[in-house]
């Protein structure tokens, strides 16, 4: 079947909805989306959205830039930052007017809070700069953005899973999809595709993430000749719910939470003296894996699955009531304690890519290192890479992100729409996905994705996670390029066309496959160690060689590395101390 | 421990009738439901067909019936359905909706009854700068009522529907008392035709069950019953009656 339009968003989190009203303005707009668009992960995000308001003390936009840039470890584009930062006021305002049930002071303005890495004065003392919606800051957001566009009768298609884009001479000219109550194949003509698919933790086995977040947009992209950026620097957020890596907001900490070992000690105090439990997140996540290492984890056995305390109990039932609500609600469900009693056991859990699909501040895709505007395609949110978060993102500038950003390239479509060539689809347009989906689906016998699945997300965790090296990543190569090897003879157990959810999985999965092969290469590639990247071969940090950003290119199931120049023309690269 | 997952299920494409299937799959009685529907469909049998997506109750795509109760299958732990060894736990797709295969029930009717409701805010003109002013107990007021993840546990939950399909159920109602009882919405007006309609508000008969159902702790029955208040007072002010019958 084959649809036409101006703009086809792909994706309805925060960034899709956002630019989907922005270019729904001016402009035939559709969202494709391969769940109902209130699902989407954006929900899940906790603790606030920054923006240097000031409303309960002194800030500004220059302060938020700088921590942006040096938690970041100096690889985030400097311009861009400010970009983000200086828009990220009137983003906040904005939300508000269209209903956002933001937290408020005393005096009725919205209220703000600590976060990791967020500073007074470059770099001073922590500042209150998180604005937030008690600790579902992420769900009001969606929920606010999904209610204006209802409001203004913006078009979608629900649960349609996108495959493929189609891309010629450097000119997008649409998308394919899979319907998943039909099984049926669509083409999508459009002058503009926005790409905003959002994370893909589920490259790990212990995450965060949505089972949805497996990383649609950037395989596809990489499938089609599209570099990704910077996809060595994966964060892991220091405080999962041990065992099942449900996050538990850095805001707990943002509020005077605590983390402690098995003696009882506040040990960020030794590894960041100034800022301690508010120390940017690659900081904490390596702290509290070297305390595990030294044997304070609470088991003290010294092994990764040891974990720590996040000690809320001196908080008070009042703040946990009204500012960790869904943290409180969390622990009582899926560990049985009430954190006002006890400590929370925590882990680092795989949970945000700060790579992705390298685009300028419009959104625009930029095809190659020379920056090559790729028309007509676009990306934003997660999946993208700006880049505003460098080598390790702060805290609640993922939710500023996909709203400046959102807008931007929502912006920038509409304009882009009214003078672009109408699309032209060869007949051939949905021949490599149906190609896919044929293999798939040819009734021939092969394995079941599951056991492919669980190894690669095994393989990622060991050997490409927190703490890397050369020896342990060849080998994970070794065992990822194995398992695309077994992928190609993968066949769906379920015979059906309609709600093919088996279908949908193995699809993922090959996203999946395809990323984790370029998050080890360029991971294996970078002989430093800057933000979360941390290798133990090479332990620091190498601006003479490695003040760069990578891209990778899949080519067949080789990865071709190139670099490109970061903006570093606000701030001069310093030592990164806390 | 073991446990035995009895599925309903049905594929509209092979199946006349829906029919149960029992897997037996090894778990840990701390794992979520959601993890054991997972096992199931990674190694015993990819064809089973449900929902699923953030995995720890925030998202509302797994909602289901669990043991003859609505929930969530991420924010029910094995061991609160599974108290002993080789326990069975029945699983059905919600109450109230088409089922389209297995546990994916097709809820285009329940967000149709979501828009009716006009779930935006309709305020006056913002101020030139800054926010709106809200006091925290104006936030307060509506609070719980922002936690609604349109999971549609409450609409299964509700007895209303056997005999009254055309309610609006109380997802649409909370989703109106949200954006009435904030301080900074004008719209009564507009969703008063919505709301005072034998469909509407008046057709909720106090039975709680959907408080009871609701994953996310919303006080519903009381927020459906503060809104009948709003309409009637209204309605008052307008010097014409409610519309609760045909």
């Amino acid at each position: 079947m084959l649809h036409a339009f101006d703009a086809v968003i792909v994706g309805s989190g925060g960034s899709g909805l956002y630019a989907a009203l922005e270019a729904g303005r001016q402009s035939r707009t559709a969202v494709l989306s391969k769940l109902y668009p209130i699902r989407s992960h954006t929900g899940a995000a906790q603790g606030g959205i920054s923006a240097a308001l000031g409303n309960v003390e002194d800030d500004r936009p220059e302060w938020h830039a700088f921590d942006t840039v040096k938690g970041g470890d100096y690889l985030v584009d400097q311009q861009a930052a400010r970009t983000m930062a200086e828009e990220a006021i009137q983003a906040v305002y904005d939300l508000e007017h269209w209903g956002l049930p933001f937290n408020r002071t005393a005096d009725g303005r919205i209220d703000q809070r600590r976060f990791g890495g967020h500073t007074r004065n470059f770099g001073e003392a922590p500042v209150r700069r998180a604005c937030y919606a008690a600790d579902r800051t992420g769900h009001m957001i969606l929920q606010t953005l999904y209610q204006q566009c209802i409001k203004n009768q913006v078009a979608f298609f629900d649960e349609f899973q996108v495959i493929d884009l189609i891309l010629d001479q450097n000119q997008c000219s649409g998308v394919v999809a899979v319907e998943l109550a039909t099984g049926a194949i669509h083409s999508f003509a459009a002058k503009a595709v926005l790409f905003a698919t959002g994370g893909f933790g589920r490259l790990f086995k212990v995450t965060s993430n949505a089972h949805a977040n497996t990383g649609d947009g950037p395989a596809i992209c990489a499938r089609r000749g599209i570099p990704l950026e910077d996809m060595e620097f994966y964060q892991f957020h220091p405080t999962g719910i041990k065992g099942l890596g449900i996050l538990i907001s850095e805001a707990v900490r943002g509020e005077g939470g605590i983390l402690r070992n098995r003696s009882g000690e506040r040990f960020m105090e030794r590894y960041s003296p100034n800022l301690v439990d508010l120390a940017p997140r690659d900081i904490v996540a390596r702290s509290i894996m070297t305390e595990l290492r030294a044997g304070n984890g609470i088991r003290g056995d010294r092994r990764i699955d040891d974990y720590v305390h996040l000690d809320a109990t001196h908080l008070g039932a009042e703040t946990l009531r009204t500012k960790l609500p869904d943290i409180t609600s969390f622990c009582r469900t899926y560990l049985g304690i009430d954190p006002a009693l006890a400590p929370i056991p925590v882990l680092p859990t795989a949970h945000y890519a700060m790579g992705g699909i390298p685009t300028d501040i419009h959104g625009r895709v930029l095809g190659d290192a020379r920056g090559t505007v790729v028309d007509g395609l676009y990306a934003v949110g997660e999946c993208a890479c700006v880049s505003v978060h460098g080598a390790n993102r702060l805290g609640t500038n993922s939710l500023l992100d996909l709203v400046v950003f959102g807008r931007r390239a929502g912006r920038h479509i509409a304009a882009y729409v009214k003078d672009a060539p109408p699309p032209r689809l060869g007949a051939d347009a949905a021949a490599q996905a149906s190609a896919w989906i044929a293999r798939l689906t040819d009734g021939k016998p092969g394995p079941h994705g599951g056991h492919l699945a669980d190894r690669m997300q095994t393989l990622m965790m060991q050997q490409v996670g927190i703490y890397r090296n050369a020896a342990a990543m060849r080998q994970a190569l070794e065992g990822l390029r194995e398992l695309h090897g077994r992928y190609r003879d993968v066949r769906v157990q379920d015979r059906s066309r309609a709600f093919n959810t088996d279908l949908l999985e193995l699809i993922e999965l090959g996203n999946l496959l395809d990323l984790s092969l370029i998050t080890a290469s360029a991971a294996l590639t970078r002989e430093e160690s800057r933000g979360a990247h941390s290798r133990e071969d090479f332990p620091d940090r190498d601006d003479v060689n490695w003040l760069k950003h990578s891209l990778a290119y899949l080519e067949q199931e080789q990865v071709r590395m190139d670099a490109k120049p970061v903006d570093v023309s606000v701030w001069e690269p310093k030592p990164r101390t806390y | 421990m073991q446990v035995t997952l009895k599925i309903r299920r049905y594929n509209p494409e092979t199946d006349d009738q829906p029919y149960y299937q029992d897997y037996l799959v090894e778990v840990d009685p701390n794992e979520r439901l959601l993890d054991a529907l997972m096992e199931v469909k990674r190694f015993q049998d990819g064809s089973l067909a449900f929902r699923k997506s953030c995995a720890h109750g925030v998202c509302g795509s797994d909602a289901m019936r669990i043991n003859g109760r609505d929930g969530l299958a991420c924010k029910t732990l094995i061991k609160d359905v599974a108290t002993e060894d080789k326990a069975t736990v029945v699983l059905e797709p919600l109450r109230h909706f088409p089922v389209q295969r297995d546990l994916i029930v097709d809820q285009s009717e329940f967000f149709r009854k979501y828009r009716e409701v006009k779930p935006f805010l309709i305020a006056d003109a913002p101020p030139a700068a800054g926010e709106f002013r809200q006091s925290q107990e104006q936030r307060l007021r509506f609070d719980d009522a922002t936690n609604c993840i349109l999971c549609a546990s409450c609409y299964s939950a509700c007895p209303m529907f056997d005999e009254h399909p055309e309610f609006l159920g109380p997802a649409a109602l909370v989703q109106a008392f949200r954006f009435l009882a904030d301080s900074r919405d004008r719209g009564l007006d507009q969703r008063l035709p919505v709301l005072d309609q034998p469909g509407g508000v008046w057709r909720c008969q106090n039975h709680f069950q959907c408080t009871l159902a609701c994953p996310r702790s919303i006080l519903i029955t009381k927020r459906i019953n503060e809104t009948k208040r709003m309409v009637q007072k209204r309605r008052d002010e307008q010097g014409e009656p409610t519309h609760p019958n045909e």
